[in-house]
């Protein structure tokens, strides 16, 4: 069989998989700081129910912040996929 | 180099063999380890108990131990079936190793949990033995599912055809398959054990609570199993698509990445979620006018850790469909 791989190829190819590593490994610190967070927003209603609106939204707050690497992420796989 | 198809044939099978009994063995042992200590420890708390707790240590553990079979059926069958001489069989025997070895550590550890928390809330609470030992049991049954999707994924694997289709992007899309599935599974097993460890602590502490702490406990894990549907979704999708012939290397490599990252992208969340789910489970046990308000909370904080879970399948299914 001739070899057909050229190294446009090779990039390309290098690209895709460097977009599924950078959104694979880049889901896992997000899935599990935001767990947390909402782990510890239901401990804090739990303690006290009052605050349960101040609670979820400092949750929900918190909770983007941890993701914005996540769509650091997916904006790098786009860019790989897509751009470059 | 010269080489039969055979030997290479050999090779996956054996590799793909010690990789589904190494990495299977992981997780039962440790969830078995955390049975065992929490049923010592509960034994020596309550001593007249001693009989009904090893009793529940041993059906816990027996739950636990099951990922860890799947694993060892799996590696028997690589090791003593023969396959059919196909360079596509190379990349089965190996894909289906790692799925099902991988696939079986987040059971393992996840069932453990429950089990453990059972053993140490009957120490505790012996009127609700009953209760507890059903709660653990659905619990526990609950964390198997993501290796029995390995499971299944590595027996579509063995047993599909693969003759017909060209190898060059299929080898991938098999690979592909296996990581998705295997790595995919760590963390739903692992979150659903967390959450059904919360519900055996809170049933013992509040027996009254028993109905509501199950519900939530139930929907807590349904919410982690779903990064490890995506990934099964995604290992169906490469296993059963047809893929056109390639002498490039770039299409290969989109499919065996689109199973990297599923695989992966999908233990995080489900780990994350299985935080939320303990912590809501274990105040609702705790606090039962407020179940309305933290199953709420636990919902919305699931919802979005799930959001990098559902970024790795968009990407997966970019990198399967449109690149």
């Amino acid at each position: 069989m001739a070899d057909p791989i050229t190294g446009a190829d090779i990039v390309r190819a290098a690209a895709y998989i460097g977009a599924g590593i950078s959104m694979g490994f880049g889901a896992i610190g997000p899935g599990v700081g935001e767990g947390i967070t909402a782990s510890k927003a239901c401990e804090a209603i739990g303690k006290n129910p009052k605050e349960a609106g101040l609670l979820t939204r400092t949750m929900l707050v918190g909770q983007a912040v941890a993701e914005s690497t996540g769509i650091y992420s997916l904006v790098i796989a786009l860019l790989l996929l897509f751009v470059v | 180099m010269s080489y039969d198809i055979q030997t290479w044939i050999k090779v996956a099978a054996f590799s793909g063999g010690g990789m589904a009994m190494g990495f299977g063995a992981i997780g039962a042992a440790i969830g078995e380890g955390h049975t065992a200590a929490c049923a010592n420890a509960a034994i020596s708390r309550n001593t007249k108990l001693s009989g009904d707790i090893f009793k529940a240590m041993l059906v816990g553990q027996a739950i636990a131990e099951s990922s860890s079979i799947f694993a060892l059926v799996i590696a028997m069958m690589l090791l003593f079936t023969k396959f059919p001489a196909h360079v596509l069989t190379v990349p089965v025997l190996f894909g289906a190793g790692l799925c099902m070895g991988l696939g079986a550590i987040g059971a393992g550890v996840g069932a453990g949990y429950p089990a453990g928390s059972c053993c140490t809330g009957m120490a505790r609470q012996p009127a609700m033995s009953g209760r507890l030992s059903t709660n653990m049991l659905i619990g526990s049954a609950v964390c198997q599912t993501p290796a029995i999707f390995s499971l299944v994924v590595s027996f579509i694997l063995l047993f599909t055809d693969f003759s017909k289709s060209p190898v060059s992007p299929t080898w991938a899309a098999i690979l592909g398959a296996g990581i998705a599935s295997g790595f995919g599974a760590i963390g739903s097993g692992l979150g659903g054990g967390l959450v059904a460890e919360a519900s055996c602590d809170g049933i013992s502490r509040q027996p009254e609570t028993t109905t509501q702490v199950t519900n939530v406990m139930l929907l807590g894990q349904a919410v982690t199993q779903t990064t490890a549907i995506y990934a099964l979704l995604v290992s169906f999708i490469l296993m059963f698509k047809t893929f056109p012939a390639t002498h490039l290397l770039a299409p290969p490599m989109a499919l065996l990445s689109a199973g990297i990252c599923m695989g992966i992208g999908a233990i995080g969340p489900a780990i994350g979620e299985g935080f939320a789910g303990q912590s809501a489970v274990a105040w609702i046990a705790r606090n039962q006018k407020q179940v309305a308000d933290l199953t709420r909370v636990m919902l919305v904080g699931q919802a979005v850790a799930e959001s990098t879970g559902i970024y790795s399948l968009v990407i997966a299914l970019i990198l399967i469909f449109v690149v």
